[in-house]
């Protein structure tokens, strides 16, 4: 659906997009993590058709967007960031004027007008103006207007942004039923929204891509050393901690102690899961357990390191 | 062609849709209002062959207004939707950068026609009351409105480039008021120079609009004016092309 090859984009002497290069393809949801100023609003302006880029080259839907841009951009439902819209107009009239602007025939606007409004929850503000809408339906306003053409691909810049928690779910609630008919390519810089609605993340910084894969992968690159928690009751943890280092799979043990409960936490040997043994070891002792877990590398660590790996 | 069409219902809309194209409106009446008051009295004190159309198009309080109220109708064009953003999703859905250029100044020349059309009632109300004709011969009417459009036309230009320029609808108009005010008072350079510097006399009397509106209005038609005006807009539109284009390219 998308290829963009050695897309750079530079303000001056300001190297904002350095040479990228990606393909997603269709019925994806590809997020674009990175941290403001990390080049993700410029790529996607690029790929939207917007900025033209200093060099490089993006094709969306077998077009290229540069050299057939009109063609391209039938094919691309764009949300820019904070949604600018017009404030003098009603919300079905601004999304029957943009509609008409990218070729909706007139037989079907009627209908596709509706099918948006309803799909965005938007028919009880049809006619209000959007100058006095909140920033919620304004939201969902931008939404609906990207995909009235019904686009092969939606470009979405920080969807959330500037949302309360309520309507943040509502939007990305939406996004996900978006997914059956349209390829996504949305960028955030929140993270459990990548993890909760995106096939893939890719993550940028600086101009150029740091990581691209999904999720569980990336989480699993990163994840050589999981930490487990054993929260117990033992009689001298000391001891107890020289026991459980001596459990296959087990790399190093930090006691904390929690009351008559001691925490240990375990530190497993490389793409090693020794729960299990940890588990029987528990039983073997006759410790009362009341947790045994592993906690997940969160996407969070995983950017924390591929964005800031330079710095330290 | 669907497309152009539906940009510049949405400049008309724009257009009128706000408040401030009332004020224009109301504040347009008034002093066109007045002129033609002025026009009457002038008619009464010299029995002159000066018509009514003559006197209503060469007076000082013509002038005021219309080189005062291009800026005010121009420069929201470009400069809003820059501001508010919108420029962005108007040019990712998939029209031409020329047909938004074009429908957005379509769209400021018609609201500025739209303002002169009272004043043919003027006319029509003076014939009625006074038995007289209004103008010598139908040319009359013919050139001065002609010559309305005309400069019209460029001036419109000159605020939708200003527009284009800037973010900022205040430096936009600010702008376009010393760019038409310079051209207009060039052209004004013909009626106070001395008959000495004969040359420079006749080449400001080209950009005259004085000058040409008081040809036109007595129906005397003149191709060199009619020339001038539409070459001289369609260099500008083209410029303001351009810079609508390199401004998003720079952005």
């Amino acid at each position: 659906m998308i290829k963009v090859e050695q897309l750079t984009k530079c303000y001056g002497p300001a190297t904002a997009v350095d040479g990228i290069s990606f393909a997603v393809a269709k019925g994806e949801i590809v997020g674009f993590l990175g941290p403001n100023g990390a080049g993700k609003s410029t790529t996607m302006k690029m790929i939207a058709g917007f900025l033209p880029p200093t060099s490089g080259s993006a094709v969306v839907a077998g077009r290229d967007v540069f050299r057939e841009s009109l063609r391209a951009r039938e094919h691309i439902g764009y949300m820019p960031e904070n949604v600018p819209l017009y404030p003098d107009m009603r919300v079905t009239e601004y999304l029957r004027y943009r509609a008409a602007l990218k070729g909706v025939p007139g037989r079907r606007m009627k209908e596709r007008v509706q099918d948006v409004l309803e799909l965005c929850g938007l028919q009880e503000v049809g006619r209000t103006i959007i100058g006095r809408l909140s920033k919620g339906y304004r939201q969902r306003v931008g939404l609906a207007d990207a995909m009235i053409h019904e686009p092969d691909l939606l470009i979405l810049d920080e969807p959330t942004i500037g949302l309360d928690p309520n309507q943040i779910r509502q939007v990305r609630d939406l996004i996900r039923n978006l997914k059956r008919h349209h390829t996504i390519l949305l960028s955030t810089h929140i993270l459990p929204e990548v993890e909760m609605l995106c096939s893939r993340v890719l993550i940028i910084n600086k101009g150029r891509i740091e990581a691209m894969d999904t999720p569980q992968n990336l989480r699993a690159r990163l994840g050589t050393a999981d930490h487990i928690q054993l929260d117990a009751k033992v009689p001298d943890p000391k001891a107890a901690a020289a026991g459980l280092r001596k459990v296959p799979g087990v790399g190093s043990v930090t006691v904390r102690s929690d009351g008559a409960w001691t925490i240990f936490t375990i530190l497993a040997s490389s793409g090693q899961d020794p729960r299990e043994a940890i588990y029987w070891h528990a039983v073997g002792q006759q410790w009362p357990a009341r947790e045994l877990s592993r906690s997940d590398v969160s996407l969070e660590q995983v950017f924390a390191t591929v964005t800031h790996a330079e710095e330290h | 062609m669907r497309r152009f069409s539906t940009l510049l219902g949405r400049e008309l809309a724009a257009a009128f849709h706000q408040p401030l194209a009332y004020v224009v409106m109301v504040f347009f009446l008034l002093i066109t209002g007045f002129n033609f008051h002025a026009g009457v009295s002038l008619l009464n004190r010299s029995a002159g062959s000066t018509t009514m159309v003559e006197a209503f198009f060469n007076t000082v309080y013509f002038w005021f207004p219309f080189v005062l109220v291009f800026p005010l109708i121009t420069m929201r064009v470009f400069a809003e939707e820059a501001k508010l953003g919108t420029i962005e999703t108007l040019m990712t859905a998939p029209v031409r950068d020329g047909q938004v250029v074009f429908a957005k100044y379509a769209g400021a020349l018609i609201f500025y026609l739209v303002l002169w059309l009272p004043s043919l009632l003027y006319f029509v109300m003076f014939q009625e009351v006074t038995d007289r004709s209004a103008a010598g011969a139908a040319g009359s009417y013919l050139g001065a409105y002609a010559m309305l459009v005309l400069i019209g036309m460029l001036y419109t230009a000159l605020g939708c480039l200003a527009s284009a320029l800037t973010d900022n609808q205040i430096v936009a108009a600010v702008m376009a008021f010393a760019a038409i005010l310079a051209l207009f008072f060039l052209g004004l350079l013909s009626l106070f120079l001395p008959a000495a510097g004969q040359g420079l006399r006749e080449v400001t009397c080209y950009f005259s609009p004085v000058q040409h509106m008081m040809d036109f209005s007595r129906g005397i038609f003149d191709t060199r004016p009619v020339v001038f005006y539409l070459s001289s807009t369609a260099v500008v539109l083209f410029a303001t092309f351009h810079v609508f284009q390199y401004r998003r390219w720079r952005s």
